[in-house]
């Protein structure tokens, strides 16, 4: 192998990495606020990827469907959870929030898809469709069990994870799709060639993994999110509206998925399925930084995105078997450094 | 992760209860009569057949998960493991399948070993990530070798066979799985109800008391795990040989999440409630690839979609599974008969009156920049009441930690009957008679005070799982409950011995805790606060209950706070704040010492 193909593979790496890096990051995000391992996530890669692949051909995506059906049950879910004081107000803005809104968004989509916006136009649109997804999503599933154990919190995400791929095949068919690149441009750095969709891949996850290190360290919203996740009850009684942290987590997540998949969508060909595959990757980037650290998760992330482009060159059956196994002596390393705390089921 | 509350587990574990032989002799008689049904379809027996396999992987999941509280993702992998080991010897090589089944078995508990060594240490929800990521290498794994023929699999693998007849429809390997379930419930009911079983139901909830009374709680889950695999693997095995191939598809995360799928829809502790999974989760899975269709037009793909609603509804409603639905309508398992006249378990000589017990020398716990424990030296003799007093934070339960092995020491050393065992694990602390009580009790709320006491007296049984599984550790089991029912009787809880613990009030739990360290055959007993949350009356009965320890000859260190109860009952007294040793002497010494009333009512007392 000469030096230029190991660059071709360690960009492609890096490249992958990256994203794998901001679906790490949110996985991160997720569990520091909510103690949800959210396997889900890559269910809103798919989601934004085959949203965006089918604005660019004019056709208006199933998803705005799926983002009235949400609204309408977290409407319905919250009614039902705060029913013992329900008030017109409330009433009021439940229905703004879970049922007009989702309307409004699907009518302007009905108006805007046969025009054939720009590239960028149809990513914010994208957004647009996604993101609500997020809060509904969670007053839904975990709502209901924001108390339960980590491992319980899990198999519910398991469950959502299972119904949301099973909707992305009901709404997108079997069949892969891929969209427009956003931008054109391309720069030859020595023998490579940098494209505007790469560099933005790379600057977004520089800025995610940046601005949520500073949120959560700074700011006193954000370290009340972090209060939220380590004692539920306590944060309740310092007056942070622990609900509303979850919603916010999972607006970011939604947001950070879409984009994902948004991005990712011009270079390779999404499936129903593809954003899980994806999403488990940036999985086991959140797992090596301990679900704790941003900054370690991306390094792990683009190590994940290299050793995976290195595997497919060298031993390309194997490849998958490698990546997840990486993940095993780094397991082993946290369990046997961490300092043994029982959960104690109390 | 030591600041994520943990409320509860998905699956929570009622108690064994395998005391219904009549109830499970008759649902296992009418599965045996369900093909003779004249009549009956094919297509009924098959989905019975697979029922009954995938009951087979669940009812170790239950025990895995719902019981020992490790979830896994990898219970199709060791199926796996299993399926194609029998595959390659049967197809390639002619080996019978029979000869097969302890040649497939023996590869999957080897790899279920050798996983679970790197699995099952792995902390809270480190676990079942673990599981999950070589659940998926190895299903590519399995895809991709040449001798495992790669995504196509093997085919064809001969069917099981006696002499000439063979086991080609469903109907007749309906027996063969289903023999391998009734003997899989009764087996897995009979561990559960056992000393091992204890350590087992210990391991969700109260694996630090569980280790201080000698329970190697690492190595009791990777007993579970093995166990578990082993189930998987007869399952893995029958399928092979009923489907007569093998492919990747069936031994996938996917499957594994069905299989937990089961358990948790199961739920309880018990092995039958995984056959009400798998029965459920089949069935569903059934009805909606048969109905959805017909509801949605052909080509929907609704399955998925329900299944994950399902599941969700399952956990946010009823998170104790099904089960308990089902349980209610079946009669009320019989309480454990406690065989009195069972002879008594060894005991151990304790050492002679007066000679040195226990010996602190500059015992010192630095967490971090905080010493909580600050070079302290005492000793106590054996055969006396001492006590640790001291206010808030003056680290008296740290010193506990600290001389029973659950905290490591920073410096100094610790020493009984002149061994030093500081720097021992609080397994072999325990195994040399020492035995305590927690300040915040850990106790298996959902089990009987019967066996959070038997637990207690884990060291002094030895029986495995084996003998357990086929209930040949009877006579020893009968000891260990008759030794229990003793220490309850002598602690006062004799007529709450058949409740579970969780109904008892935090006082008499914390009796219930002593009645357990009693049943260790202590020398010297470590007491954490005994008489907190205990009325007058309890403490008076809980002061004589300690000098007839006393008498007996056995040592007691005791925090207290309650200063009548300490200055009555103890020979000697050590004094604690801030770390630090203040003062040391008889009660009386020790209440007019002036350093002690400053630490307790402050400078101008």
């Amino acid at each position: 192998m000469d030096s230029t193909i190991l660059l071709f593979l360690l960009q492609d790496g890096i490249t992958n990495g990256a994203l794998y890096g901001l679906l790490g990051i949110t996985t991160v995000l997720v569990f520091a606020v909510t103690r949800i391992i959210f396997v889900p996530q890559g269910e809103f890669v798919t989601y934004g990827a085959l949203t965006l692949a089918l604005l660019d051909t004019g056709r208006v995506p199933g998803t705005v469907w799926l983002l009235i059906g949400f609204g309408v049950v977290a409407f319905f879910v919250e009614l039902w959870m705060s029913r013992h004081d329900l008030d017109a107000r409330r009433i009021i803005r439940e229905t703004l929030t879970k049922i007009i809104l989702p309307c409004l968004i699907a009518l302007a989509v009905i108006w805007l898809a046969p025009m054939k916006l720009p590239p960028w136009a149809n990513l914010l649109i994208t957004l647009a469709i996604i993101t609500p997804m997020g809060p509904y999503l969670y007053t839904i599933a975990f709502r209901p069990v924001a108390e339960a154990s980590v491992l319980t919190l899990f198999i519910v995400a398991i469950g959502v994870h299972l119904s949301m791929q099973g909707l992305g095949l009901v709404f997108f068919g079997a069949e892969g799709l891929r969209a427009t690149p956003l931008s054109t441009l391309s720069l030859p750095v020595g023998p490579l060639v940098v494209t505007g969709q790469t560099l933005s891949i790379y600057i977004l996850t520089l800025v995610t993994m940046a601005a949520l290190t500073y949120f959560f360290n700074k700011p006193l919203f954000g370290k009340a999110l972090r209060a939220t996740a380590i004692n539920r009850l306590g944060a309740r009684l310092v007056g942070i509206r622990t609900s509303l942290s979850g919603a916010i987590a999972f607006v970011l997540a939604a947001i950070i998925g879409a984009l994902t998949g948004a991005l990712s969508a011009p270079m390779t060909t999404i499936y129903y399925d593809t954003g899980f595959l994806i999403g488990l990757k940036g999985f086991i980037a959140a797992i090596i930084g301990s679900l704790a650290s941003y900054p370690l998760t991306v390094i792990a992330a683009l190590a994940v995105g290299v050793a995976e482009a290195l595997a497919s060159f060298y031993a390309s059956q194997f490849k998958e078997v490698i990546v997840f196994t990486l993940i095993i002596p780094v397991l082993v390393w946290l369990s046997l450094s961490s300092h043994h705390v029982e959960e104690e089921e109390e | 992760m030591s600041n994520i509350s943990t409320t509860s587990h998905p699956i929570n574990a009622t108690p064994a209860k395998s005391r219904r032989p009549l109830f499970f002799a008759t649902l296992a008689i009418i599965i045996f009569l369900i093909p003779l049904i004249p009549g009956i379809p094919v297509y009924w027996i098959t989905l019975l057949d697979n029922i009954g396999l995938a009951a087979l992987v669940a009812i170790g999941l239950i025990l895995l998960t719902g019981v020992g509280g490790m979830t896994s993702f990898g219970q199709a992998t060791f199926c796996g493991f299993a399926a194609y080991t029998t595959a390659v010897l049967c197809a390639y090589h002619g080996m019978s399948p029979w000869l097969s089944l302890f040649i497939a078995v023996a590869v999957t508990m080897l790899a279920a070993i050798v996983l679970g060594i790197i699995t099952v240490p792995l902390s809270g929800h480190f676990l079942p990530l673990g599981t999950l990521a070589w659940g998926i290498a190895i299903f590519y794994l399995f895809g991709k070798l040449d001798f495992l023929g790669r995504n196509d699999g093997i085919t064809p693998v001969p069917p099981l066979s006696i002499g000439s007849y063979q086991f080609f429809d469903s109907r007749s390997i309906f027996y063969v799985i289903w023999v391998f379930v009734i003997i899989a419930v009764f087996m897995t009911s009979n561990l559960l109800d056992s000393r091992t079983g204890r350590a087992i139901r210990a391991l969700r909830g109260a694996s630090s008391a569980a280790e201080s009374f000698g329970v190697d709680t690492t190595r009791t889950k990777l007993i579970v795990f093995v166990y578990a695999a082993l189930l998987a693997a007869i399952s893995g095995w029958l399928y092979a040989h009923m489907q007569r191939a093998v492919n990747p598809t069936p031994f996938g995360v996917g499957a594994s999440i069905e299989y937990l799928f089961m358990a948790v829809a199961g739920g309880a502790g018990h092995p039958a409630a995984a056959i009400f999974g798998a029965a459920f989760v089949t069935l569903l899975k059934e009805i909606l690839t048969r109905l959805l269709p017909f509801l949605f037009g052909g080509q929907a793909h609704f399955e998925e979609v329900v299944f994950g609603i399902v599941l969700v509804l399952i956990l946010q409603k009823s998170r104790m599974g099904l089960w308990p639905l089902v349980e209610r309508l079946l009669p009320q398992p019989a309480d454990p008969v406690i065989d009195r006249s069972a002879p008594a378990l060894s005991q151990r000589p304790q050492p002679e009156a007066g000679r040195k017990i226990l010996d602190l020398k500059m015992v010192r716990k630095q967490f971090q920049g905080l010493v909580a424990v600050n070079d302290v030296s005492f000793s106590i003799k054996a055969g006396e009441i001492a006590g640790l007093i001291g206010p808030n934070g003056a680290g008296k339960s740290t010193t506990f930690n600290l001389v029973t092995g659950t905290l490591p020491l920073t410096s100094g050393e610790i020493r009984y009957l002149d061994e030093r065992i500081d720097g021992l694990s609080p397994r072999q602390i325990a195994a040399r008679g020492i035995a305590r009580t927690f300040q915040h009790v850990k106790v298996l709320t959902d089990m009987s005070v019967l066996d959070n006491v038997a637990l207690g007296a884990h060291l002094r049984g030895s029986a495995g799982v084996a003998s357990a599984s086929l209930r040949l550790d009877r006579k020893e089991e009968a000891q260990m409950l008759a030794e229990a029912a003793r220490q309850i009787e002598r602690v006062g809880l004799g007529e709450h011995m058949h409740k579970q613990a969780g109904s008892l009030a935090l006082g008499q739990l914390r009796i219930l805790e002593i009645a357990r360290a009693l049943c260790l055959d202590p020398s010297l007993l470590l007491l954490d606060e005994p008489a907190a949350g205990l009325r007058h009356f309890e403490k008076q009965q809980l002061s004589a209950l300690l000098r007839q320890l006393r008498s007996e000859g056995m040592t007691v260190l005791l925090v207290e706070h309650d200063m009548g109860f300490v200055m009555d009952l103890t020979d000697h007294i050590v004094v604690l704040d801030f770390g630090t040793k203040i003062a040391e002497g008889t009660p009386a010494e020790v209440s007019k010492h002036p350093a002690v009333i400053q630490a307790y009512l402050g400078a101008d007392a």
